[in-house]
């Protein structure tokens, strides 16, 4: 305690001296897939700059606290296209950059990881969801800022318990992603005591997202598709595939509310979300990007936004430092979420209130009230300590 | 005390002796606080006399900081959504006239004689000044991200303002509007309180969960006030508002989602006691002889009334929807 406000005083003085000295350079890397991906939605369709654009809010926002401490942040974007190779492009990024920001599939950041473990580099995983990152495949010099399947399904699962609609007609996609985002909303219903009644397969017989009347044709196949079902509260659908999910909401046999995919859907952030002081850096974001805020946006700023907090907190733009103390006990981030944000000591997970959101508003935030835990009510959502698997190398 | 007081005037009134005993009894003076409903776009007119809601005035969107004018004459409420301060007269209590604020303004501060105006615009990173005579935009002071608290030291030499996401406190000299230093505090530095004698300023952090104590002339942080609530997470805890006592010896600090006013013995800088609120306590102001403090309860829609003396909350008033700033009539 004495030892961290020596720490604090010293660095009172330090940071009023070093505004006429030259700047200490921070380089922040970000490493994404070009292209994106086809969603059913067009309104949800990303923008080529998702997530970067986040990332370049929060360079700005460290750029002018760092003006007064004298720190400069600097972002280099590289985006990888087929057939290219991840390591090569994360290895130079990191020749200038000693913290990037990922927007990866998992075995590419796996891969990367590993690659640049001996440089001294910090990753921050602002894309991928999977489990296995947190859990057996967990590596030391990854933190998470996108938050795992299990804590969105967890976030979902307590806000339908609370609801009292706890009988759930899970329907789910036939890809890979779309099981396991299955698997997390059936350990949620375990968790919070919600009973699946049935459970249906849409299978992906593939077709166009985009047709000319293509209305007509859904109209009639939804029903039929969910008709029969037993007694159900909600239908919960897990599509991360983009196949089916938004065509569901309205057009159920039962007249059901749909969650998950569609319909609420968990998520670490949304453009409606105002509270908290949110409105000021959603209108930053749009004056900065011309467009809304997404998940990814705030998962990429908000590691972003980690780095400028550890670099001011240690007045240090040296990478061990600024990684001791972000993994250190004293790290936590403001991120318009209403509580400090902090990082799970046994994975590098971070901390985090997930948004129920329906695509116009913030319906609920989770974790809900009545769901206790002994350390953070933060982790009620997605693996504890006791459970996981992660042993960091 | 006072209470007991007026419920034995009310029954001995009813005898026929009211007058009289109005004189004997001689009560604290009414005072008039202002509250500004952030979610109802109003402005809630109480009397510190009978406690009860007098007047709800429309004002403009999402009003939140609220002060009164030095002479009295005027209660300035921001109305961020509307990117300007109405001025609300004291005498007929409706809105008369505004300032050229710039946008969004959220909290603002006034020089000793109530002759500039430094207002707090969240949008963009900027203190507007203003001269509150000629109504008029003096001109900007570049700060931090998201500009919040603000305060003037007692001599009016320097202007503190806190930016919720560049966690700094920036000392500004008023004469040359220039900052002089900058001060890192915990996350989220939401609002600033010199002690009169100008030795300390206080300045809270929401999301960090302390209050700093800054030596103004070494710039640098002296202390903490941190909290423990048994029963309670630590992130529930969340100082906002700090009200201090002209002796210097008690600051009470609003903790937000905790529904606490922490009685803080400033000396120590140790809580003494914990004083149950409403829900989302925020800001506060003392009646002018210090014989009570009114909180603002945002989520539960009221202000709870503190004796400073007993330290006990003896009051509670409904007033609009998400109360947030409170002013009384000097």
């Amino acid at each position: 305690m004495i030892r961290w406000l020596a720490g604090l005083i010293g660095f009172g003085l330090a940071a009023t001296s070093a505004l006429a000295a030259e700047p200490a350079l921070i380089g922040v890397g970000y490493l994404g897939i070009a292209g994106t991906r086809s969603t059913l939605s067009l309104v949800e369709q990303p923008a080529e700059n998702d997530g970067v654009a986040g990332a370049r809010l929060a360079i700005e926002d460290n750029n002018t606290t760092g003006k007064f401490l004298g720190q400069r942040f600097a972002l280099e974007e590289r985006r990888i296209r087929e057939g290219e190779d991840v390591v090569q492009a994360a290895t130079a990024l990191a020749d200038k950059n000693s913290f990037i920001i990922t927007d990866l599939p998992a075995d590419a950041l796996l891969k990367v990881a590993d690659a640049l473990r001996g440089r001294g580099t910090l990753l921050f995983n602002a894309g991928a969801i999977d489990e296995r990152l947190r859990e057996a495949d967990c590596r030391a010099n990854v933190i998470h800022t996108a938050p795992t399947r299990a804590m969105l399904a967890d976030a979902l699962g307590q806000y339908l318990v609370w609801k009292k609609w706890s009988r759930w007609l899970l329907v789910v996609g036939s890809h890979d992603e779309d099981r396991l985002f299955a698997d997390a909303l059936r350990r949620a219903a375990t968790r919070f005591g919600a009973k699946i009644v049935q459970e249906k397969t849409f299978e992906d017989k593939g077709g166009a997202r985009r047709t000319d009347s293509g209305v007509t044709l859904i109209q009639r196949q939804m029903p039929v598709f969910t008709q029969g079902a037993p007694a159900y509260d909600v239908l919960v659908a897990a599509d991360e595939s983009e196949v089916f999910g938004a065509y569901l909401p309205y057009r159920t046999w039962d007249p059901r509310p749909v969650a998950g995919s569609a319909g609420l859907v968990p998520r670490s952030w949304d453009a409606a979300q105002d509270q908290w002081g949110a409105i000021q850096m959603q209108n930053r974001f749009v004056k900065l990007n011309a467009r809304r805020m997404t998940a990814l946006d705030m998962q990429a700023w908000t590691a972003a936004r980690m780095i400028g907090e550890a670099t001011s907190r240690t007045n240090s733009g040296d990478a061990k430092k600024v990684t001791d103390f972000i993994k250190g006990p004293d790290f936590s981030v403001a991120a318009f979420k209403g509580t400090r944000l902090t990082l799970r000591d046994w994975n590098l997970q971070l901390r985090q209130p997930i948004l129920l959101v329906d695509g116009r508003m913030v319906v609920s935030v989770s974790p809900q009230e009545g769901f206790l835990h002994q350390v953070s009510e933060l982790d009620t959502l997605g693996y504890d300590r006791p459970e996981s698997k992660c042993k960091l190398k | 005390m006072q209470i007991e007081v007026r419920t034995q005037m009310l029954r001995m009134g009813r005898v026929g002796l009211l007058a009289g005993l109005v004189l004997a009894a001689s009560p604290a003076h009414a005072f008039i606080a202002y509250v500004s409903n952030e979610k109802s776009n109003t402005v809630t007119v109480i009397d510190t006399d009978s406690w009860t809601v007098t007047k709800t005035i429309k004002v403009g969107q999402r009003p939140r900081g609220i002060d009164f004018t030095r002479d009295g004459k005027f209660v300035m409420v921001a109305v961020g959504d509307d990117d300007t301060i109405q001025m609300i007269d004291a005498k007929t209590q409706a809105v008369v006239d505004s300032l050229p604020s710039g946008p969004d303004p959220e909290l603002f501060a006034q020089d000793a004689a109530g002759k500039i105006l430094y207002v707090a615009n969240e949008n963009d990173n900027t203190v507007t000044v203003i001269d509150l005579e000629k109504r008029a935009r003096l001109g900007d002071i570049q700060v931090g991200v998201e500009p919040e608290g603000m305060t003037i030291s007692p001599d009016g030499k320097t202007l503190i303002n806190t930016s919720e996401t560049t966690n700094m406190a920036h000392f500004i000299d008023t004469a040359s509007r220039q900052i002089v230093a900058n001060v890192l505090v915990d996350a989220r530095p939401r609002f600033a309180e010199f002690k009169h004698d100008s030795s300390e300023v206080w300045v809270s952090s929401e999301i960090g969960g302390t209050v700093s104590v800054i030596d103004p002339k070494k710039h640098e942080v002296i202390g903490k006030v941190t909290f423990e609530i048994p029963g309670l997470r630590k992130e529930a805890i969340q100082p906002v508002g700090i009200g201090m006592t002209k002796d210097d010896k008690t600051a009470f600090i609003a903790l937000g989602p905790a529904n606490r006013i922490a009685v803080v013995d400033v000396a120590t800088r140790k809580v003494a006691k914990y004083l149950l609120v409403g829900q989302r306590v925020w800001h506060m102001a003392f009646t002018p002889d210090e014989k009570y403090l009114l909180t603002t309860n945002g989520v539960s829609n009221d202000v709870s009334v503190i004796d400073v003396a007993a330290q006990k909350v003896i009051k509670t008033i409904q007033v609009g929807e998400l109360p947030w700033g409170i002013a009384i009539a000097p």
